[in-house]
């Protein structure tokens, strides 16, 4: 439960950012409400990640206002980032530590105690399925076995918020349906999830609702099936072309 | 504050030291492969009395007892092993192809002025004074710092004069070496304590700008840890790293026959002063990672701040001009490296002025590059 429960779980209000003459997010509005799965689709580029990256504290938007939990963003960074996990879109893992040490040492920055980070760790390491991996060193690991221990390092300290930024991006399909199944599970705990992706299946299969940014503004946002019902499409990759005339990008 | 999470930084940058081959090799491998290697070549004792036979020329033109005496003292030093030569035509062609490493040529006059001096000790001017010339081997370190040292003590404990008493006695070459009895390796052993520690620099610069690259620095960012419970970690695990570091190098050095005949206190400080140090050196590693964006820039920019560090104030700096001898004064290594030499070469107390005075300026220099380090790492690359 959120700290201010009373609070949507995220709130963003006419929220800029600009490098230079780029605008990466452009008078951006939209809320999230507590335990929502929502969906922040877009192709690379369209501000995507810059939103997280200013709901996170990362950046300074130009103008505009942030609160997650009811913590404004800037003002009250430190009680924020409490309350939420980041699974970053790079697989930032430490080469040099097992899985297991990698793990404690993320609950450490959370001041999480000797037996909540045990037991957490043990038991995101058997749902991601790491568990037999966790004492080798992560240099040794896949590329997917990476991208679900960057996943775990984000839900140790049990998050209030969760932002996923393209979680599933490099998995093979196996591990994708398994990280789809392991979100759902993070829906059904509660939790409020801002997932980012360029698949749009799979803003389709999870999210309760999506909103759809292009060139940092918002060009759509409701349910996934009310959107195609109402653009009168088949899905969301022809809604999105329908709307700006081009095909989502594959990741480079 | 939260010591969890201090500890938690200290904890995974020791393993990475340890883990990681690059740093390994950086910060604890390199360093003493290099102090073995560099024993070895120049006169490390491994064990020994500590003390290295060096060979030199002898062309005696005195007739006389005490050119014997002097002969004999010299053998007696045990560092320098005289080969007699009838002419010094041959003891100079043999100096020239570094079959000995000086020549000591003895006046004709040697006898007589000894015993002018031994007739009337008080009287200087009926002395007959005279002039010993001594060839160096200008391309040997050895000649030419230990030697003179050692011939010129020699002398002097003939006439029976342990201090610079005047004597009738002229040392042509004569460097006033300070030290007593040292190999060139034992020379330079203090500096070698200050040369390891300075790659402590390089680790930083890489350690910092690969996190920023491969994301970690964000994901540690979006945690609740503040700036100053991230930066005492990486400051702590450092300076631990660089202790271990020192001991390892020390253990060598020792090995290698490098034991000063100093108290306890004296090794306390002299690991003291490099944690001092080596603030400095995570200092320079923050600059160096404020300014490079990548961790091949980051090594490249390191040296900027090594390599002066290391001509100007470890052993490799040895016989700097005079211009050097001026810049040398403004890096933090050269207080260390005299501090160091002070206390194990020169016998100084850890309390005699000079030692405080090195030991005001590292800690000055180093806190206060360490500070310019995190205060331009925390400006321009958000921690």
């Amino acid at each position: 439960m959120c700290a201010k429960a009373v609070e949507p779980g995220i709130v963003v209000e006419r929220l800029v950012k600009r490098y230079g003459d780029v605008t990466a997010v452009n008078d951006l509005s939209l809320q999230v409400t507590r335990g929502e799965l929502f969906g922040l689709l877009g192709p690379n580029g369209a501000g995507k990640t810059t939103t997280i990256n200013i709901l996170c504290g990362l950046l300074k938007p130009t103008s505009g206002f942030a609160s997650v939990c009811g913590y404004d963003v800037q003002k009250e960074a430190m009680k924020m980032r409490e309350l939420i996990g980041v699974c970053i879109q790079e697989t930032a893992v430490y080469p040099y530590l097992t899985g297991e040490e990698n793990v404690k040492f993320f609950g450490d920055l959370y001041t999480l105690d000797g037996e909540t980070l045990r037991d957490r760790c043990s038991m995101l390491l058997e749902r991601l399925g790491l568990a037999g991996d966790a004492r080798r060193r992560v240099s040794k690991y896949s590329g997917g076995m990476k991208r679900r221990l960057s996943l775990i390092l984000a839900l140790i300290h049990d998050p209030q918020v969760v932002f996923l930024d393209e979680p599933t991006v490099g998995m093979d399909p196996q591990s994708r349906h398994a990280v789809w199944d392991f979100i759902r599970e993070l829906k059904k705990e509660g939790k409020t999830i801002v997932l980012t992706t360029h698949h749009m299946e799979e803003a389709e299969e999870l999210c309760d609702r999506v909103g759809i940014i292009d060139y940092g503004k918002l060009i759509a946002l409701g349910p996934p099936e009310e959107l195609i019902r109402r653009g009168g499409v088949g899905n969301l990759e022809e809604l999105f072309i329908k709307l700006t005339g081009r095909r989502i990008r594959e990741e480079a | 504050m939260k010591p969890q999470r201090v500890l938690a930084i200290v904890r995974k940058e020791v393993k990475k030291a340890i883990r990681d081959p690059a740093i390994l090799f950086m910060i604890f491998l390199f360093p003493v492969v290099f102090v073995l290697a560099f024993g070895l070549a120049y006169g490390a004792s491994f064990g020994s009395d500590g003390q290295t036979a060096y060979e030199i020329g002898v062309v005696n033109m005195d007739q006389g007892p005490a050119s014997q005496t002097l002969l004999t003292a010299l053998s007696k030093t045990e560092i320098l092993r005289p080969n007699i030569y009838g002419d010094n035509q041959t003891a100079q062609n043999d100096l020239s192809q570094g079959r000995v490493q000086a020549v000591i040529a003895i006046p004709s006059d040697f006898s007589l002025s000894l015993a002018s001096y031994q007739a009337a000790p008080d009287d200087p001017r009926s002395w007959v004074n005279t002039s010993v010339a001594l060839y160096l081997d200008r391309g040997s370190l050895i000649a030419t710092q230990v030697v003179p040292s050692i011939v010129q003590q020699t002398l002097m404990a003939i006439t029976g004069q342990y201090a610079r008493a005047p004597n009738p006695f002229r040392l042509e070459i004569a460097s006033l070496v300070e030290v007593k009895s040292l190999s060139s390796f034992e020379y330079m052993a203090p500096g070698m304590f200050t040369f390891a520690s300075i790659y402590i620099l390089m680790m930083v610069a890489q350690s910092f700008v690969q996190d920023r690259e491969n994301g970690m620095m964000k994901r540690i960012r979006v945690t609740p840890i503040t700036s100053a419970e991230f930066m005492i970690g990486q400051i702590l695990s450092y300076t631990l790293i660089a202790l271990v570091q020192s001991a390892l190098v020390f253990a060598t050095i020792s090995l290698l026959g490098f034991r000063p005949d100093v108290g306890a206190l004296a090794y306390i400080f002299a690991f003291a002063i490099i944690l001092v140090f080596s603030l400095s050196n995570i200092g320079f590693g923050l600059i160096t990672a404020t300014v490079a964006r990548s961790g091949g820039a980051a090594t490249g920019i390191s040296f900027l701040f090594l390599l002066p560090q290391l001509f100007l104030g470890t052993f490799v700096g040895m016989s700097l001009s005079s211009a050097a001898q001026i810049a040398r004064r403004f890096v933090p290594s050269y207080y260390v490296t005299d501090a160091l030499t002070s206390l194990f070469l020169r016998g100084a107390d850890v309390t005699s002025p000079t030692i405080l005075f090195d030991f005001a300026a590292v800690s000055v220099s180093c806190i206060a590059v360490l500070m310019l380090g995190v205060f331009l790492y925390s400006k321009h690359c958000a921690i």
